[in-house]
């Protein structure tokens, strides 16, 4: 690992100013996404600005039709809000599927949402539910803000404060975890909400997360597995890797997305 | 140089650390507490879980000055005395282990599954939540007897 000094500020305000004075720091969050890419030297920042004594960042609300889920939020506390459990089902189950329990205690929704890795699972929810990304200049919806892999629409001295999400009961994610590393085969989010009907799929695209349009205007007429049962979704754009070959995750694009209509359907 | 203090298995401690150091390599190789074990250095395999402020992490993937003001239990801080902490002991009882490597992170991260679950653990539950820790030898058979036994003697 390359040598870096270490800064802790109490304040956002202060975490901004650091974060615009020097374009080479980068924020520590829960860390499980960033340290381990120190250690391969594939990152090299000159500075890491810990996010952990910004009390104000951490925590879920659910007020009226929204819930906010603070940015150092952290997976587990997540999983454990009950309030969450009774607003957003869908949205609550996502963290149990992340890493392992230590991990879980570890990493946070804004890390994830921040990092935008192609195989995550948190983009998918946000981008399915129509999320709001706040940060320390501004709100983004979920539709900009996830640009690629591993890029998304923040600026260089932007830190993300929170995520809201519009209260949707219909909803479910399925998720082909690939068995080692946890992370996303393929995931499928799908969501039926104020804004209409999404569905967004994690895992798959080699430019991250993104949305399936054909079974969108499907399940806007009809909410059934059986609507999208002969809609194919083309390989075209999908990854290739050792774990599976770009029509495979076509497939369990169309497996999943079928499975997540059943259980939102049911409720 | 960051200055870290922290409390180790009930004892204060200090030092001026480099900012690079692991939590692991603080433990290990300053205080010399060589319990706690570096398996993958990937945040895969758990043999490096302690407890800080009373959750289990995997220390090859935090800094030590991420732990500054924290209360830290490493598998050095359970036993009392000479008599181990009762997973300690379901551990022994159960034979959970056959090279031990991956023993003390499994024992951190089974009190820890106590603590979020409570004491009566079914087999789906154990082997669910020992997601986070790779034991090479045994199969896991007995680890998951060893934390069910363990579990209920914590109550």
């Amino acid at each position: 690992m390359y040598a870096f000094n270490v800064e802790r500020p109490a304040t956002l305000k202060d975490a901004v100013a650091l974060l615009g004075k020097d374009s080479e720091a980068k924020l520590l969050a829960g860390g499980h996404s960033l340290i381990p890419v120190m250690k391969l030297r594939l990152a090299n920042p000159s500075m890491l600005i810990d996010l952990s004594k910004i009390a104000e960042l951490s925590g879920v609300k659910v007020e009226g039709d929204t819930v906010t889920i603070g940015a150092t939020t952290t997976h587990q506390m997540v999983a454990n809000s009950k309030e969450l459990l009774a607003a957003m089902p869908a949205l609550a189950a996502v963290p149990a599927s992340i890493g392992d329990p230590h991990v879980r205690q570890a990493g946070t929704i804004g890390g994830s949402v921040a990092n935008n890795d192609p195989n995550a699972d948190y983009p998918a929810a946000c981008l399915a539910l129509g999320a709001t990304i706040i940060t320390s200049k501004r709100k983004i919806e979920a539709d900009a803000y996830f640009k690629g892999m591993f890029e998304t629409a923040l600026g260089a001295d932007e830190i993300i404060t929170a995520i809201s999400f519009p209260v949707t009961k219909t909803a479910n994610y399925q998720k082909f975890k690939h068995p080692a590393s946890g992370f996303a085969l393929v995931g499928v989010f799908v969501a039926k909400g104020k804004s209409g009907v999404r569905v967004a799929v994690t895992g798959a695209g080699a430019n991250g997360v993104f949305r399936v349009k054909a079974f969108e205007d499907a399940l806007s007429k009809d909410f059934s597995a059986k609507a999208i049962e002969n809609i194919k979704v083309p390989a075209d754009g999908l990854n290739t890797d050792i774990h599976a070959p770009a029509d495979y995750r076509a497939h369990l694009i169309g497996v999943l997305a079928k499975r997540a209509v059943m259980a939102a359907a049911k409720g | 140089m960051p200055a870290v203090s922290m409390t180790v298995n009930g004892k204060a401690v200090t030092a001026d650390v480099d900012s690079r150091t692991l939590l692991v390599q603080y433990l290990r190789e300053n205080l010399r507490l060589t319990g706690t074990h570096v398996g993958c250095d990937t945040s895969q395999c758990g043999a490096c879980v302690v407890h800080v402020d009373g959750k289990a992490r995997k220390s090859c993937t935090m800094f030590a000055w991420q732990a500054e003001g924290a209360k830290v239990t490493t598998i050095e801080g359970l036993a009392k005395g000479t008599e181990l902490h009762p997973m300690q002991a379901a551990f022994r009882e159960h034979h959970g282990l056959q090279c031990g490597y991956c023993t003390p992170g499994m024992i951190m991260a089974a009190i820890d599954m106590v603590n979020r679950k409570g004491n009566d653990l079914d087999e789906t539950t154990i082997r669910h939540e020992l997601d986070g820790n790779l034991c090479r030898c045994t199969g896991y058979h007995n680890i998951v007897k060893a934390i069910a036994a363990g579990a209920r003697a914590m109550a």
